[in-house]
């Protein structure tokens, strides 16, 4: 680079450049340094707290006091049959609705096994969704095992996109933190709240299964795979853990699928063994009345499963399924 | 077209064909996930692949034998493997191509000249293939040992050789004849002394350099994990490998010194390009000068690759066949053709015998010597969990090539480059990793144990691996198993039920199980004030509201027999009440001391049923240093650790 040579005497002008340039240098140093200035200190979780999210009520109005028992083999008559019971979808899903199913996908396990949503079901409930107008449904969870293995080993990725629905995998960005209005435990907690975005009814679906540290993992229970983070760690007090996820995922509808039961082993299974035909499906607006059916397959009562007493305590449903006059079905 | 672009072509194809297969060797049910792709092709077309674990084992591994083929064009055209095909040299020909760029023509000459460290790499190759082949020399010793015919001949040529070299041999030749008897004898006597225990060992070291298992390493640990973190797309969430720096920055200096010299490795490192350039001096075809109209320009060195100064006398083992000499020439000297070059030519590398032996040496005494750590036998770490399928520890080190595959693969990330845990010779072969993957080592999967190029992990079948079916005698395969550390697990050590990793055992029936277990809270024996059937009032002591409400907790009173507890559902500062079931049929007295109990599950693990998966580890809330760890005791692929009877 050619530099001025020093011999040269100073002009005017250069040193008016000179100066001009300096005084820049100064005013931008100067500038940034008070743009820049923080006199607080890092903010710990302050950019945390701002992107907080909030899950929506789900439930249609006037619908809270349902529910239907199907008893019979077959999934896809049952749910229909359990539906149409109560009023068929139509009365929960309107035309134009986005829809969002939470099945449980936990395991990286074949469909026969029960230890996750069955995929022909999955498909039936897409199809009706479909049907009843829905204009999107998406099918999402975040597994234990790795997604991507537990999507296709459980056959319900395969179902969704088959029926037309979209698979949506957890990834890391789709978590926000959450708090739950007046929880203990649920707070600023990471929960996969990205496929939420838009829609307008959620729908859970869970398989009755045996679960050693709460008694039974059902519908309530399935709504931990929403969960991110250590999210492990809430084991120490579960049943106060998943009354809190009751009051915080208020679903459109829950689907119990216990035609086939994990009586032990659970909740992972893996062999045919652990596995009992109960012959029962329940479709329900409220999650805490359809557990304690659910309860009732697996031989135990609802004293059996804390969750369920605290989760009506805390007002997320009744308890006493039989005071909502379920409606009884028998498919074939 | 012009010989040049075609070799251009060729290079861009089999790039993108490499790297394509680096992308689909993932788990998937898209079209472009691993199905059927050919994805370890790269390395069955590699000899020293092949050569090596022959060498260690003695058979040759499937599709390795494609290298074979290309052994057989070696001889007839040269190395054209290195400017043709080689993904890795591709990738120095460019940057070497766009630190040339621009420089006077004086420099690219210089730059091109043959330079006596070209034969390092002849070195490497020997020192790689010599720690290859100890089982085999001591094969060899063995023979030698136990066949008294050929030992009395060979101990009567040494001694007749011995003779020759003390009474003085003028001519060379000769002398080199004793110094080959000689050592042969040495051999022979050394049958006698080396303990053979010692010497057979062989690790198959050559994947550490080998072009093409460092080429799939660097693209399957380091550069694709990077791209996953910026578009999200070839996996769901980001790929982790412990120590990727280490492997990135091998792989980073290899191909910046392309800017310092055009195609640095492969002139003076590449142990593939040595194997190459020993068979180049039988190639049919060579690149040489056809006769004497050369103007001596050096034209054709501007942009040789290998620096073999095809106008002088050309190193025929340094050509790696770039045809740029052929593409430059203006004179139409330089051809590719059958005849000798009329300048004369070099047709062995370069080496001194020095330089030779002393690699040839180090190379069989660097296994022994590295073992006698005993980390291969009685100090083995328990740390290395090797993935399900891997032969024992020393058939596992003489077959794995360091490729990555394996790690690629996984669908769950837990299998992870080795660094020092499993010794020198086990850098970069793959473990297991439970706190860095997403799960552990899926129940279902049996991925890597297939992708393996070498066996070294042999593939099993999901009913081998399960131990069912026809294995059902046998048992599951274990690769460790699952030790509760009682002084961090929650329900052992802290009096907080938790037992995730009994959720999560997947074996059916379940490998931990449960042992019920009532402990007293701190501060939890209290005095009743006041009793009715379904709550006690008591006095002294505050409690904290709710705080036993959560369904695991329990009355006991002192006096009662042991079974016999009442669940608290809901407590005040002062009260405590039970769950219905539980009422007192005998209200108890004022004075009555009770106890506040905590109702824990500490897991225990089944050693018969645990196969060592980690998922447990992976999931246990104690996420710094996991409550239950597992470690390689008990693994199946040897009955030395074996737990069981
Ligand atoms: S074990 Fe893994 S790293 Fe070693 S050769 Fe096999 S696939 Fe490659
Ligand atoms: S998951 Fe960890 S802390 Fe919990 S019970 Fe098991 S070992 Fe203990």
């Amino acid at each position: 680079m050619k530099r001025d040579s020093d011999e040269k005497e100073l002009n005017r002008r250069d040193f008016l450049v000179r100066s001009a340039r300096a005084g820049g240098f100064i005013a931008a140093a100067g500038l940034l340094g008070y743009r820049l200035h923080d006199d607080t200190g890092a903010r710990g979780l302050s950019s945390d707290e701002e992107r907080q999210a909030v899950l929506a009520d789900y439930s249609v109005p006037g619908t809270s006091r349902k529910m239907s028992i199907v008893t019979g083999q077959d999934r896809v008559t049952s749910v229909r049959l359990g539906l149409e019971a109560m009023g068929g979808i139509e009365s929960f899903i309107k035309r134009g609705d986005k829809v969002l199913i939470k099945v449980n996908a936990a395991f990286a396990t074949a469909p026969a096994l029960s230890a996750t949503t069955d995929p022909r079901l999955l498909s039936e409930v897409v199809r009706l969704c479909l049907k009843a107008g829905a204009s999107e449904v998406a099918v999402t969870d975040n597994p234990i095992n790795d997604p991507q293995s537990c999507f296709a080993l459980t056959g319900i990725g395969e179902a969704a996109r088959s029926s037309g629905a979209k698979v949506i995998y957890p990834k890391q960005t789709f978590f926000r933190p959450v708090t739950l209005p007046g929880g203990n435990l649920i707070r600023k907690w990471p929960v996969l709240v990205t496929p939420f975005e838009g829609v307008g009814k959620v729908i859970g679906m869970a398989p009755v299964k045996d679960h050693h540290r709460s008694g039974a993992s059902m519908t309530m229970k399935n709504w931990y795979g929403l969960f991110g983070g250590r999210r492990n760690i809430f084991h120490q007090n579960i049943h106060e853990f998943i009354m809190e996820l009751a009051m915080l995922v208020k679903p459109t509808l829950v689907i119990l699928d216990g035609i086939t039961a994990m009586m032990t082993n659970g909740p992972t299974g893996g062999s045919l063994a652990d596995l009992k035909q109960t012959n029962t499906l329940v479709v329900g607006t409220d999650q805490v009345a359809v557990d304690a059916f659910g309860a009732t397959l697996l031989g135990k009562s609802v004293h059996d499963l804390p969750y369920i007493m605290k989760a009506e305590a805390a007002g997320a449903g009744t308890a006493d399924f039989e005071s909502l006059g379920p409606a009884r079905v028998t498919a074939g | 077209m012009k010989i040049v672009i075609v070799r251009r072509i060729s290079q861009v194809f089999f790039f993108v064909v490499f790297l394509w297969f680096c992308i689909v060797s993932s788990l998937g049910t898209e079209w472009w996930r691993l199905r059927g792709w050919p994805v370890n092709w790269f390395l069955q077309l590699d000899p020293l692949v092949a050569l090596g674990t022959v060498l260690t084992t003695g058979t040759l591994y499937s599709g390795l034998s494609w290298a074979l083929a290309v052994l057989v064009l070696t001889v007839l055209f040269g190395r054209f493997f290195c400017g043709w095909v080689c993904p890795f040299g591709s990738i120095h020909h460019f940057v070497g191509y766009l630190g040339r760029r621009g420089k006077p023509l004086s420099r690219s000459l210089e730059l091109n000249r043959p330079h006596a460290g070209q034969a390092v790499k002849y070195y490497v190759l020997l020192f790689l293939l010599c720690a290859a082949s100890g089982v085999l020399a001591a094969r060899i010793l063995r023979l030698v040992f136990d066949t008294p015919p050929i030992f009395l001949a060979l101990a009567a040529v040494t001694i007749v050789a011995a003779v020759l070299t003390v009474r003085g041999l003028r001519s060379n030749r000769r002398k080199a004849y004793g110094i080959f008897l000689l050592m042969l004898g040495f051999w022979t006597a050394a049958a006698f002394v080396i303990p053979l225990e010692q010497v057979i060992r062989s690790s198959l070291q050559s994947g550490l350099l080998d072009p093409i298992p460092l080429v799939y390493r660097s693209v399957n640990l380091v550069l694709l994990p990077l791209l996953d973190s910026s578009t999200r797309t070839l996996f769901v969430g980001q790929r982790y490998y412990e120590g990727a720096w280490l492997i990135g920055a091998v792989f980073l200096v290899a191909v910046l010194l392309n800017l310092k010299t055009p195609r640095f490795y492969c002139r003076y490192v590449c142990p593939l390009g040595a194997l190459y350039g020993v068979l180049a001096r039988l190639s049919l075809w060579k690149i040489g000068r056809v006769a004497d109209e050369c103007t001596n320009c050096r034209l054709c060195e501007a942009n040789c690759e290998g620096a073999c100064e095809p106008a002088g006398r050309i190193r025929v083992p340094e050509c790696v066949l770039c045809m740029n000499c052929l593409d430059e020439c203006r004179h139409d000297v330089i051809a590719y053709r059958t005849a000798p070059s009329a300048s004369g030519e070099v047709l062995v590398p370069d080496m001194s015998r020095r330089g030779f032996v002393l690699a040839g040496v180090s190379g069989l005494a660097v296994i022994p010597l590295v073992r006698l750590g005993g980390g291969m036998s009685h100090s083995w770490n328990p740390e290395v969990i090797r993935p399900p399928g891997a032969l024992s520890e020393a058939d596992f080190i003489a077959r794995c090539l360091k490729c990555g595959q394996c790690m690629r693969v996984c669908p769950t990330n837990v299998v992870q480059p080795c660094g020092l845990q499993a010794g020198l010779e086990g850098l970069w072969t793959p473990v297991l990793d439970f706190r860095i993957g997403t799960s552990g080592c899926q129940y279902n999967c049996t991925a890597c144990s297939h992708v393996c190029p070498t066996a070294a992990l042999r593939p099993i079948s999901l009913d081998e691996k399960l131990g069912r079916g026809g294995f059902a005698g046998k048992g599951p395969i274990r690769i460790g198993t699952a030790f509760v550390d009682h002084g961090r697990c929650l329900p052992w050590a802290m009096d907080k039920p938790c037992i995730v990793c009994q959720e999560n055992c997947p074996v059916s029936p379940k490998a931990i199980f449960v042992r019920e277990h009532f402990a007293t809270v701190r501060d939890g024996v209290v005095e009743v004030k006041s009793a009715e059937p379904l709550s006690i009032r008591i006095g002294g002591t505050v409690l904290k509201p709710g705080r036993y409400a959560a369904g695991d907790h329990y009355l006991k009173v002192s006096s009662e027999p042991e079974h016999q507890r009442r669940r608290i559902v809901a407590n005040g500062e002062y009260t405590v009440s039970l769950s219905p079931e539980h009422r007192f049929a005998e209200l108890p007295a004022a004075g009555t001391r009770v106890e506040i109990q905590v109702r824990l599950q500490r897991p225990q693990v089944d050693l018969e049923r645990c196969t060592g998966c980690g998922v447990c580890e992976h999931e246990c809330p104690v996420t710094g240093r996991r409550a239950i760890r597992v470690t390689a005791e008990n693994e199946s692929r040897t009955r030395k650790k074996s737990l069981l009877l």
